[in-house]
């Protein structure tokens, strides 16, 4: 395997890691929010 | 007199009491919001394993390798970024905001979106997409189950390729007739029975509800998806060379520096970017309804900001790092690059990978075999339950319909739609409903709910929806972009389908104008939409001898699914009707 190839799969793969790992993580950190009473559900338009 | 005012008081506590009673019998009919999910957790999952699917082992590398190896993923991330995120946001905010108001269908989630009546039937699409795709994809999902059973039977040991390849064939009916029938049938007794167990699995599932169905087989599959997909990428990755005798190129490292080496000169062609932008699009499962649905459970004030980027990043961590890493390297290890670069495509899960794990020995070879197809098998069933949700919705919240009726219903329905593609595999229809449903009917929807919201309802409106509750910050950027970026990217997807010029994948755009401007033609490729519609370049027989051809069966199939788009709208003209009527009784 070339090391241009090396490094591009290494690079692409270890960014895509980090990003899922980094959201999931923030996913899982972030407190429940209290239920709310749903109200109003009028069209947008 | 005085009894005449008795009489009008009696008649009108009657009046009032049947009034009430009857107030009382339309509530209780009234769609209630009983389903909901058990955690958020649950919920990223279950819309993860929605996305990922058998396209992300099997088609995402195949591309990669057909559009300049590594440089595939620059456009590929780009249009992930331009069309792929604005969708999912889209779809996730216009689910929780019909959800909010009742509706857990497109059609009635888009009614809730506009006044304007033909929103509903745009709507439509959302759940015929579904019904389409589920009736072929279930049966797919069958055959992994069926080679995951295989696989423990050690039933490919001993065989070469060219037998493995054909055990498939028998299996599934591919290019055989039923024994002294005059028509094109085929009966697989074994693929049906696999694929009546693998319906009846999901519609089981289904009938378990979100939480204690779909949610639970999220929790566990997706887990186990990635543990098998790991263990299979490492085992490619330190594969190395294999010793075929007289292949030079037998390494799956050859493989993996093939699918990644960047060719920086294909970033210039049009033809790799609406490849990539036709990736992205198919392996976030945009364009279904099947999102919309799941969202809609979601409650007012939840994120879904969050939500929508984990889940969509986390299928493009299966694309991009197991995906890319499991079939071409295993597949070159033993079968060598010009091999690879001939045969690359979906059904080298079932007719190659078998022998491939089979040169491992009894115990790697079954673990891997397991692996494999249990992937896809969880891959696939993820997929199947997200598909069965948006008509289940539609049953439950317009037609008072149990859960359980429900998902039997669309167990009839989608027996009724898989059974042509079994028997008439080998005619084509199994394409047809995939090319009509699976590739076409995405595009068009996923196209007018971004008018919809972007335009419609206006950017400013969807953009506060989707900001409501959200853990993180939006970037602004994106405004413009759900404006103007993401419908342009999709019109230019659909427009390049619809006239797409011949080249098998060496799709020449350029010369295509050339002879449009020269000789006044333009060279439809056969599976451009166009050239389908119109049976392009094929004579329009549809008898021969006495006995219908392939033509004959892929119009039927057409037939069929028009009428099921046709049926699906009428069910939702009915249910429109309904809620005014019962609108009009409980305003009075």
């Amino acid at each position: 395997m070339s090391r241009e190839a090396l490094i591009f799969m290494i690079t692409v793969q270890g960014t895509v890691t980090a990003i899922v790992a980094y959201f999931f993580i923030k996913v899982l950190r972030t407190p429940a929010k209290p239920p709310e009473e749903d109200d109003d559900a009028d069209s947008v338009e | 007199m005085e009894k005449s005012l008795k009489q009008t008081i009696y008649y009108t506590c009657i009046f009032k009491v049947a009034h009430q009673f009857l107030r009382q019998k339309i509530h209780n009919k009234m769609p209630k919001t009983k389903e909901a999910w058990g955690s958020r957790v649950g919920l990223i999952l279950a819309m993860a394993g929605n996305a990922v699917g058998l396209g992300n082992f099997l088609r995402f590398p195949v591309q990669a390798i057909r559009n300049g190896g590594g440089a595939f993923i620059i456009p590929y991330l780009v249009s992930f970024l331009l069309m792929g995120l604005p969708l999912l946001w889209i779809e996730w905010a216009q689910g929780r905001f019909g959800g909010v108001r009742g509706s857990h269908s497109t059609p009635f989630i888009f009614d809730s979106m506009s006044k304007k009546r033909m929103w509903k039937y745009v709507g439509v699409f959302g759940i015929f997409t579904n019904l389409g795709i589920i009736s072929y994809y279930t049966y797919i999902e069958s055959w992994t189950l069926s080679y995951t059973l295989k696989s423990i039977a050690q039933s490919f040991g001993g065989l070469d390729r060219h037998q493995v390849s054909a055990a498939f064939d028998k299996y599934a009916g591919v290019h055989s007739t039923l024994a002294g029938h005059a028509l094109p049938i085929n009966i697989p007794t074994w693929a049906i029975i696999a694929f009546l167990i693998t319906l009846a699995i999901n519609i089981y599932i289904l009938s378990r509800g979100l939480s204690g169905g779909i949610e639970k087989v999220a929790k566990i599959g997706m887990p186990l998806l990635l543990i098998f997909g790991v263990f299979l990428a490492i085992r490619a990755i330190t594969l190395g060379s294999t010793g075929v005798a007289g292949c030079v190129t037998c390494n799956s490292h050859a493989g993996l520096n093939f699918l990644w080496k960047p060719n920086y000169s294909s970033l210039s062609d049009p033809k790799v970017w609406l490849a990539a932008a036709g990736q992205i699009f198919f392996t976030l499962s945009v364009g279904m309804g099947t999102i919309h649905c799941y969202a809609s459970y979601v409650k007012k004030n939840e994120d879904i900001a969050l939500n929508a980027m984990t889940a969509g990043w986390m299928n493009e961590f299966v694309e991009i790092v197991l995906g890319a890493s499991i079939v071409i390297p295993i597949a070159v290890g033993y079968m060598g690059l010009d091999w690879v670069k001939a045969n690359a495509g979906f059904m080298m899960a079932f007719k190659t990978m078998p022998y491939l794990f089979s040169q491992w020995g009894v115990v790697l070879s079954t673990l891997s075999g397991v692996a494999w197809f249990g992937l896809l098998f969880f891959a696939g069933i993820t997929s199947s339950l997200a598909m069965g949700t948006p008509f289940m919705a539609l049953l439950q919240d317009e037609f008072s319909m149990s859960r359980n009726k429900a998902s039997l219903v669309l167990g009839a329905v989608v027996l009724m739609l898989a059974l042509p593609t079994i028997f008439f595999f080998q005619v084509g229809v199994f394409d047809e409903y995939d090319y009509w449903t699976g590739t076409v009917s995405l595009v068009v929807f996923a196209l007018l709910e971004v008018i919809l919201f972007s335009w419609i309802i206006g950017v400013d409106k969807g953009w506060e929806e989707i900001k409501r509750g959200s853990d993180i910050r939006m970037p602004l950027i994106y405004k413009p972009i759900m404006k103007w970026v993401t419908p342009i990217f999709i019109i230019v997807i659909f427009v390049s389908a619809l006239i797409k010029p011949a080249g098998g994948q060496f799709v020449d755009w350029q010369l295509a104008f050339h002879q449009l401007f020269t000789h006044g033609t333009w060279p439809f490729a056969h599976n451009s939409i166009i050239a389908q519609m119109f049976h392009l370049g094929t004579p329009w027989v549809y008898f021969k001898d006495g006995l219908p051809t392939a033509m004959f069966f892929k119009d039927m199939s057409r037939l069929l699914l028009t009428l099921t788009f046709a049926g699906l709208a009428f069910l939702v003209h009915v249910a429109a009707r309904k809620r005014r009527k019962t609108a009009k009784i409980t305003e009075s």
